[in-house]
């Protein structure tokens, strides 16, 4: 046997690894420089956003906010000309509500505070840590920021409100006495002829006692990112609901509902959006009585509510496909009837697996709302072209754009990192 | 917003049960305000300033009617309308008038049912070309590039030109003007065509405007005026001898300064017409005497009017040219008042 010269008897202490091998070096060499192919497409990045950088910092930073037109700017600064979003911003945001400039007084605060209650009423509904007491301001919101934005007396909204209170209570009181289906029905029928023949002597009356209103604010008036916010809220709003029910529709088993839903889907999804607006302010027109004023952006309202829902009852449809089997199944083995199996037990899960689609169209529609620029109204888009018509601001593009594409991503991505943290949140995984 | 849903579902079954088809003056002076459609924003013609308060050369026309029916240059409620939007809002009763650039031709006037009362801005279709292109007439543009907006008449007018000189190009399509204006610069164009005031004011942007000139081809005739709905001959009138009364008063030396001054009484019969101290024109279409007074004094006569929105002191710097009177070898020209 032959004799060892040396054994080691004890462990080595961890010696750290290479310099080459750890922390940023080594991320470095992995992930830019592992081959010739990445190296030089590294190099080549490096250069492409040295580049564009070198264009864009002077260009962004040696600019000038203070100026009164495009020609000014160009003798103060070589960069950007930031005075014309210095001058115009109230205008790319609250449009031509009026701003105490012409004798009246400024009225801009109540898009401001429609703006800050929008939040408060959205918030219970995105974070379910909230009292749950504050889902009646939500419910209540709409009436609230009608009133402050279109102004015009309290009273109106109100007995607006009290038809949908009159209904709850009528179904309360009929379904108890006639049935569930005499119940819809009359508390259907009570509210329409309190609204068409009461609410208005009602609102006069209620007027000549105490005159509580904010001035009248025509639709007119409307413009910039209030616009495009008001469209795009009562869009989302509005077609959810409607995307939620036509998706069910399509799933039914009643023939009639099953057809109305399927055609209204595919017909809506095989139109563009710009034809729905062109109808809304051109055909329907041509349809009323001459001197009928039907609000246009109530028009729009309807029109983008109409093409968000057929959407929006896809993406949900998904959420329904991709539920096995079973739990319907469960919900139905539970007794739960229809609506009951579809609150509690389809619909949380349906729609949970639909958030990033459901997001994505909410997106979608936000971001639709600029076509409106087509058929006149004043959104930020169209408002850059109207700013651009003043002979002091002719000839600025990027400023503006860049402007509007600035607040349109506030929004945007709002919505996509709070969708991100739903998804974290209701991820119970399996 | 379920309310905004009833609300004007509501106002719209009221309003079309209220209304009687009375005379667009009535309906005016029901409102208490005048639906005038312009632009939605071009140069010198039609533009919000800071304040939301529109302005411009088309924009005062609708002023000087407000003035003349109600009696306040700012009792009009502006309706941006696109190229698109612009004839239904008309037609539909959108708007009472429309004083939006509109090129006054056979088929607008005839086929759509609308009456143009008149020219305020005779415009023609021109060409731009950087300098260094040593072009100095549109003839030698054979086989350029040509930046054209697409969809309106400046497009067909080109191809017609072209055509009719045996010449080539190749059209460059965009949709905005804004849109243009940067092709042009950088050069993916080496023409730009529209009307001579939209190229003058897009002149006017560029940095180094004098690198680039203006030929002087005028291939078209674009008589740009206000226009009404057909059929309501009275409220046609009314916006017809407006105009005519601001072109007269500059023709008579009628303006915003010396107005009351004059007013008060000339040795000039037509003068004292226009101004009501003689006679009662107003009463012959429905208003009282001094409507021509108020729609002069509103923005100025005619001459005023131009320089002060697109004349040669703004930064469209446009030269009478046609538009001058027709005692200064123009085309501006109202019939006698009488």
């Amino acid at each position: 046997m032959k004799e060892l010269s040396y054994v080691r008897t004890e462990m080595l202490p961890e010696q750290a690894p290479p310099p080459g091998q750890t922390g940023v070096v080594r991320w470095i060499r992995e992930n830019l420089f592992s081959g010739w192919l990445n190296s030089i497409l590294t190099l080549a990045a490096i250069a492409a956003v040295y580049f564009a950088l070198k264009a864009i910092i002077p260009w962004a930073f040696d600019s000038t906010w203070n100026a009164n037109s495009l020609s000014e700017c160009r003798e103060t600064a070589p960069g950007a000309c930031w005075a014309v979003i210095h001058e115009r911003w109230p205008q790319l945001l609250f449009g031509f509500y009026p701003n105490g400039n012409d004798g009246h007084p400024d009225q801009r605060w109540r898009i401001v505070v429609a703006f800050i209650l929008l939040i408060v009423a959205v918030a219970p509904v995105l974070f379910d840590k909230l009292p749950r007491k504050m889902i009646w301001f939500s419910a209540v919101y709409p009436f609230v920021g009608f009133w402050l934005l279109w102004g015009g007396t309290i009273w109106g909204p109100l007995m607006v409100l009290a038809g949908f209170v009159l209904a709850y209570f009528t179904y309360r009181i009929v379904a108890a006495i006639g049935g569930n289906l005499l119940g819809v029905i009359v508390a259907i029928l009570v509210p329409v002829i309190w609204w068409l023949f009461l609410a208005g002597p009602i609102t006069g009356v209620l007027n000549g006692i105490a005159n509580i209103g904010l001035p009248d604010v025509p639709s007119s008036k409307f413009g910039g990112l209030a616009l495009s916010v008001t469209i795009g809220v009562a869009g989302i709003a509005l077609s959810f609901p409607l995307g939620v029910l036509l998706a069910l529709g399509r799933q039914s088993n009643l023939f009639i509902i099953k057809t109305l839903s399927v055609g209204y889907i595919e017909f809506i999804r095989g139109v563009p959006l710009i034809t729905l607006l062109f109808v809304a302010s051109v055909l329907l027109n041509y349809f009323m009585p001459p001197g009928t004023s039907f609000d246009i952006i109530l028009r729009v309202v309807i029109m983008v509510t109409l093409f968000a829902a057929a959407y929006m009852a896809e993406v949900i449809r998904g959420g329904l496909a991709a539920l096995p089997r079973g739990q319907y199944e469960a919900a139905d083995a539970l007794g739960l009837d229809y609506w009951k199996a579809n609150r509690l037990v389809i619909m949380p899960q349906a729609l949970k697996i639909s958030i990033p689609g459901i997001v994505g169209t909410f997106i979608g529609l936000f971001k639709d709302t600029t076509l409106v620029s087509i058929i006149g109204l004043m959104d930020p888009l169209a408002l850059t072209n109207a700013i651009r018509a003043d002979q002091d601001w002719n000839g600025i593009v990027w400023e503006l754009y860049l402007f509007v594409a600035f607040l349109f991503w506030i929004f945007t991505f709002s919505m996509s990192r709070y969708s991100m943290y739903l998804e974290h949140k209701l991820h119970t995984g399996h | 917003m379920k309310n905004t849903v009833l609300f004007g579902t509501v106002a719209a079954a009221s309003l079309a049960a209220g209304l009687a088809s009375a005379g667009t003056l009535d309906d005016v002076k029901a409102k208490g305000e005048l639906a005038c459609g312009v632009s939605t924003g071009l140069v010198g013609f039609a533009a919000p300033d800071a304040n939301g308060n529109w302005e411009g050369f088309d924009v005062s026309v609708c002023r000087a009617v407000a003035a003349a029916v109600l009696g306040d240059a700012n009792a009009v409620k502006f309706v941006p309308t696109t190229g698109k939007t612009r004839f239904t809002a008309l037609a539909s009763g959108e708007v009472d008038m429309l004083a939006r650039n509109t090129t006054w031709t056979f088929s607008r006037d005839v086929d759509l049912k609308f009456t143009f009362v008149g020219v305020n801005y005779y415009d023609g279709q021109g060409f731009m070309v950087p300098k260094e292109l040593g072009v100095s007439s549109a003839k030698e543009l054979d086989g350029a590039t040509v930046c054209i907006q697409t969809g309106t008449t400046t497009e067909l007018n080109l191809a017609d030109f072209f055509r009719s000189n045996g010449m080539s190009y190749e059209p460059v399509p965009i949709e905005t003007n804004a849109e243009a204006q940067q092709q042009f610069l950088s050069g993916a164009c080496d023409v730009f065509t529209t009307d001579a005031s939209g190229l003058a004011a897009t002149r006017a942007t560029f940095e180094n405007a004098d690198d680039y000139v203006l030929l002087p081809e005028i291939i078209s005739k674009e008589p740009l005026g206000p226009l009404v709905r057909q059929g309501d001959e009275q409220w046609g009138d009314i916006v017809r001898w407006t105009l005519n009364a601001l072109i007269s008063a500059e023709e008579l030396g009628i303006t915003s300064a010396n107005i009351e001054e004059m007013s008060a009484g000339t040795n000039n019969p037509e003068i004292n017409r226009i101004l009501g101290t003689e006679g009662d024109l107003g009463g012959m279409f429905g208003l009282d005497k001094e409507w021509a007074k108020r729609a002069i004094a509103a923005n100025g006569n005619y001459g005023e009017i131009f320089e002060k929105n697109i004349g040669e002191n703004t930064a469209i710097g446009l030269a009478r040219g046609l538009n001058a009177q027709w005692k200064q070898g123009g085309l501006i020209y109202s019939p006698p008042f009488r």
